[in-house]
């Protein structure tokens, strides 16, 4: 059961919380500037490294709001959570 | 005194106070503080049980959780509880136990013939035996395994007890509260830190009720309660007994089984619950654990009589109870001396140590000497006797000199050294570490915020056990943010020596052996001996997690506590590699098993899941309706008069709306406020269509699509002013539908300004349909202008309806002319009756939501889940009109792809029976030629299937390949009853042109 710190209420329980999988992918801008496979890619392909790991939560039974989790998927260690549109920590920005 | 076994003195158990309790029907007496084993073993109980695969009779082999042989049937009948620990379970007036792998009794056995089929059920039986010839696996063989290896009997009916979840949260959480436990306890509360101390048995001290210990000069218990009385007055520390840590999870997240009363039996409170399952949020944990005593490996080893030395050792100190009257201890180790001196001072004789070690520690040496005890240095026993019983053993000397040498005795004590209970630390996600002085795991490198103390950490001794407590309580509540982290000074004990194992894997074959001596167990609880694990090594399941899982070693509701160092140990030796280098399995919650009662805690029955009923619903209730569930909804389903059966009501319900006018309860619509600037922009981005053009008091139908191209919701959303809309979704989608909008509002457009509120419940919406709809709601609301031009179709106005403020949205699900009430939700049920009161004269019927679905089927309609299943997109749904050209919309671009566009994707058609008066099943499948040989392609599905009082036949709708391309085709739905043939239509059997809707 992870503890995730909520910028907006704190730290609870993993349960009140639900991952939206992978951050930091756009939707492309225009869409029908990109072949079948180029948004199939944006669709269906995610990540699935082992280690450091970017993902989006929501708050889904508390303030419902959304936000970014850095984490670590072996240790299952949270190393930073961050504002939806703002860089990962240490990327630029 | 009819307890043969219970010395005349000593243990912690309350002699005056006699309890009775009944086991495999026989009736016997214990004392208040024994436990089932213990009590049983006073009355010289040996069989408790029958092994799983051979149906060896099988002892008490230890005195804890470890317990791998007594394992028994608790209770009967809807509070029985099959696979309980004897050792674990606190003896009460009345109990009733009985053997669990057994028939009649674990004493006589009818099973124990399957001990003759004992060559076909060695490592990886089911794999091999068991696998020709064909059907036989489920005639013959499979009931024949399962009713030989019962693991116990479901209890008879539902749970009768009641189970609670708590919430903890804590700086210090320390597991087990034995003498290091204690100490940490104690060291972390004096700091002012949150403590938790768990312990699984009815009282602190774990081994220190053991033993005769001392400590600084006192009696080990006195200490105990000393330190136990020390937390009690710490305000912010709680002690909890009965508690198993039964779990380790991430981010120190641990779960706690407190066990707090019996069954409902005659000592069982009312009201009061059997077990809470706590949830435990500790800044720092403490693992104080203890160790679990390794059994020897040699023949006969399970024989009951045989059993662990400080087991033995702990059945007499705490419960006075004598394992047997002459012991043979066999070990490799010094703690077997301790347990030696231990046992003779209660009154058992012990007649030999067989030290399998040439030199012991020289104090314990001389001991024994004083006492008289006969010390056989380098030797193993060669084999235990006896079969019911053990009767005797034979020694033999390790280097084959000598003759052997048989005793008689009817006590067999074993000390394969010690095992950390290093369970809590490997769920931590810690990874063990190999021990070549201990001959055992130990706790590695943290993974978590975590410390092992005492025994749990490898120290054996007491004085080792106690400082390492003190310390690890100080240092885990100053990284927890309290005190220096000095560890208060420990209290004097005497030293000891370390144990000086000499580890004992290979069983020595005796000297010119034949190889035909008698079985030796691993693991007692899944019926494994060394030569199955010599046998999977050879067979190439080299790797541990392969060996456990073809040998089933430590797969048992043990997880092989006393089994795995042995098993991993003797596939070292198998292989010829290092211990270290084979590793050990991942222990996996729970350490003890834990009823599914206690994880299910209240939210049972009612609890299980939130009911919601519209303001309504009590109406409906006394109306006779009857209920269906939509999502967590209750909603009427049908409204039977008389004796009308489902099909009458809903045909009766059907035409008076075609006829005249129905009312329908539509409040569970999920209707979702969206106000802002940008809505406009942003309903046209979420919906296929588009919305910012909306007139002011107009409503829309939109289709909702994911990004895949998917349909994934519909409803009508009505523009309330510049910068409001209001959005219905169906009603099982209301919540997903607004975390959809909240998602893409947060992290995808946040410059677009936008506030999405969900106000379901805060609107009753009654529906009437039907021809006499108007004149209904002219009764209902003089004021209000109904001509065709003043308030047209897909229109709302704002209107006083039967005296109560209402938005009324003209719009229709049914195909009749249709109006939405939407009332406050504290008026819903007044308003409901007006329309029922005023609706009288109009010839109004109330109706559910199957006639709903009839009627709308008739019109064509779809119903998201219905005609959709996550693969549909409004393309093959025939909606291209709804799908704009001129904006983008999330889906949009997924609707050109080459899959998307293909002709003979699956197309919404509808479809009549040839044989009018039949209804097809939905969900039955297509085919063009259902006479061909298979497999015979399926071309489609139908997705809804209705009779229709209407037109006066069954008719319904389909998902078919290419289905718009074939009006006229007949297709055949191949039915267990027979075939049915139905021709394809276009979607829409009812006023086709929608006459009636704009009337
Ligand atoms: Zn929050």
């Amino acid at each position: 059961m992870l503890l995730i710190a909520c910028p907006w209420c704190g730290p609870r329980d993993e349960t009140e919380f639900r991952c939206g999988g992978e951050a930091h992918i756009a939707r492309p801008k225009d869409p029908d500037a990109l072949d079948d496979a180029a948004w199939a890619d944006y669709l269906f392909m995610r990540r699935n490294p082992k280690g450091r790991h970017r993902e989006r939560w929501v708050h889904a039974a508390g303030c419902r709001r959304w936000f970014n989790v850095e984490r670590d998927t072996v240790s299952h260690v949270i190393t930073a959570v961050y504002p939806m549109g703002k860089p990962p920590p240490g990327e630029g920005g | 005194m009819s307890q043969p076994f219970r010395g005349a003195s000593g243990g912690r158990i309350e002699r005056a106070r006699q309890l009775s309790f009944t086991f495999d029907g026989r009736r016997y007496q214990g004392h208040a503080g024994d436990t089932l084993a213990s009590a049983l073993m006073a009355n010289g109980v040996r069989i408790i049980a029958r092994s799983q695969k051979y149906h060896r009779p099988r002892g008490i082999l230890s005195a804890g959780a470890e317990e791998p042989n007594a394992v028994v049937q608790l209770g009967t009948g809807a509070g029985a509880e099959p696979n309980v620990r004897a050792t674990e379970i606190e003896l009460r007036d009345g109990l009733v136990a009985g053997s669990v792998n057994a028939w009649p009794s674990a004493a006589y056995d009818v099973g124990a013939v399957a001990g003759l089929l004992s060559p076909l059920l060695v490592a990886g039986f089911y794999y091999k035996t068991f696998m020709a010839p064909g059907g036989f696996w489920q005639s013959v063989y499979e009931p024949l395994i399962r009713r030989m290896a019962g693991l116990g009997r479901a209890p008879s009916g539902p749970d009768p007890d009641i189970y609670d979840h708590m919430h903890a949260h804590v700086d210090v959480l320390v597991a087990g509260g034995g003498p290091a436990g204690l100490a940490a306890a104690g060291a972390a509360a004096r700091t002012g830190a949150r403590v938790m101390l768990a312990d699984e048995q009815t009282e602190l001290g774990g081994s220190l009720l053991g033993g005769p210990r001392l400590i600084a000069g006192q009696p080990a218990p006195d200490w105990v309660a000393a330190m136990a009385g020390e937390l009690a007055g710490c305000a912010e520390a709680r002690i909890l007994t009965r508690a198993t840590v039964f779990g380790y999870y991430d981010h120190n997240w641990l779960g706690v089984l407190e066990r707090r009363a019996d069954r409902l039996g005659p000592s069982g409170t009312p009201g009061r619950s059997r077990e809470r399952l706590w949830h435990v949020r500790a800044k720092q944990v403490v693992l104080a654990t203890g160790a679990h005593e390794r059994p020897l490996i040699f023949p006969g080893n399970d024989r009951p009589g045989v059993m662990l030395a400080g087991a033995a050792a702990t059945y007499a100190h705490r419960y006075g109870v004598l394992a047997g009257r002459r012991a043979v201890i066999a070990t490799n180790n010094d703690s077997a001396y301790g347990a030696a001196l231990d046992l003779a001072a209660a009154g058992i004789q012990v007649l030999a140590i067989v030290d399998a070690r040439w030199e012991a520690a020289l104090k314990a040496h001389d001991t024994i000497q004083a006492l008289g005890i006969e010390r056989f240095a380098g030797a193993v026993i060669q084999g235990a006797l006896g079969r019911r019983s053990v009767r005797g053993v034979r020694i033999v000397k390790l280097d084959g000199r000598g003759d052997a040498k048989e005793i008689a005795c009817d006590l067999v004590l074993m000390s394969g050294g010690w095992s950390p209970a290093i369970h809590l630390f490997s769920q931590s996600g810690g990874r063990p570490a190999f021990d070549p002085g201990l001959g055992a795991f130990v706790p590695g490198v943290s993974h978590q915020a975590e410390r092992s103390a005492g025994a749990a950490g490898g120290t054996m001794t007491l004085a080792g056990a106690l400082g390492e407590g003190y310390a690890a309580g100080a240092k885990a509540a100053a990284d927890a943010g309290f005190g220096d982290g000095r560890a208060p000074e420990a209290p004097h004990v005497d030293a000891e020596a370390g144990l000086g194992v000499a580890p004992l894997w290979p069983v020595p074959e005796p000297a010119g052996g034949s190889g035909q001596r008698g079985k030796a167990f691993v693991d007692f609880q899944a019926d494994v001996t060394d030569a199955d694990v010599r046998l999977a090594a050879r067979e190439g399941f080299e790797a541990i997690e392969h060996m456990k899982r073809y040998t089933a070693a430590g797969l048992g509701t043990d997880q092989g506590k006393t089994g795995n160092v042995n098993a991993i140990a003797l596939l070292s030796a198998a292989l010829a590699k290092p211990i270290a280098a084979i590793g050990t399995t991942t222990f996996r919650p729970p350490y003890t098993p834990v009823a599914y009662g206690a994880m299910a805690g209240r939210n049972v029955g009612a609890l299980l899941d939130p009911a919601r009923v519209t303001p309504i619903h009590d109406w409906h209730a006394s109306e006779g309706a009857v209920f269906e569930d939509v999502g967590q909804w209750k909603r009427p389903w049908y409204f039977p008069q008389g004796h009308e059966d489902m099909a009458g009501a809903v045909r009766r319900e059907c035409l008076a709306v075609r006829n005249a006018v129905g009312v329908l309860d539509a409040s569970t619509l999920g209707k979702i406020d969206i106000q802002g600037p940008d809505a406009g922009r942003f309903l046209d981005r979420v919906y296929t269509n588009l919305f910012s053009n909306l007139s002011l008091g107009r409503c829309r139908y939109g289709l909702m699509l994911k990004e895949d191209g998917m349909v994934m919701d519909d409803g009508v959303t009505t523009r309330l002013g510049p910068d409001h809309f209001l959005m219905t979704t169906t009603t099982g989608n209301a919540a997903r539908v607004l975390d959809w909008l909240e998602e893409w509002l947060q992290t995808e457009w946040p410059e677009l300004e936008v506030y999405c509120t969900s106000v379901t419940e805060q609107w009753a919406t009654i529906t009437i349909a039907g021809p006499k709809a108007r004149d209904l709601l002219h009764d209902l609301a003089p004021d209000l202008a109904l001509g065709k031009a003043d308030f047209p179709f897909l229109a709302m106005r704002e209107a006083t309806v039967a005296g109560v403020p209402a938005r009324v949205f003209r719009v229709s699900f049914t195909g009749e002319m249709s109006y939405e009430i939407n009332v406050p939700a504290s008026h819903g049920r007044g308003v409901w009756e007006s329309v029922m009161a005023a609706g009288a004269a109009h010839g109004i019927a109330p109706f559910g939501t199957e006639t709903m679905h009839v009627l709308r089927a008739e019109k064509g309609f779809i119903v998201v889940g219905h005609e959709t299943d996550g693969t549909v997109t409004p393309l093959d749904l025939g909606m291209d009109w709804i799908v704009s050209k001129r904006k983008d919309f999330i889906g949009r671009r997924s609707l050109a792809r080459a899959d998307i566009i293909r002709p003979d994707r699956k197309q919404l058609v509808g479809l009549l029976p040839l044989d009018g008066q039949a209804v097809l099943p939905e969900g039955a499948q297509l085919v063009l030629e259902p006479r061909r040989a298979p497999p015979v392609p399926m071309i489609g599905h139908v997705t809804s299937s209705y009779w229709s009082a209407t037109l006066g036949r069954g008719f319904a709708l389909a998902l078919v390949a290419g289905g718009r391309t074939r009006a006229g085709t007949v297709v055949y739905a191949p039915l267990e009853s027979g075939i049915v043939a139905a021709t394809i239509t276009l979607p829409g059997f009812y006023d086709p042109d929608g006459h009636r809707l704009h009337d």
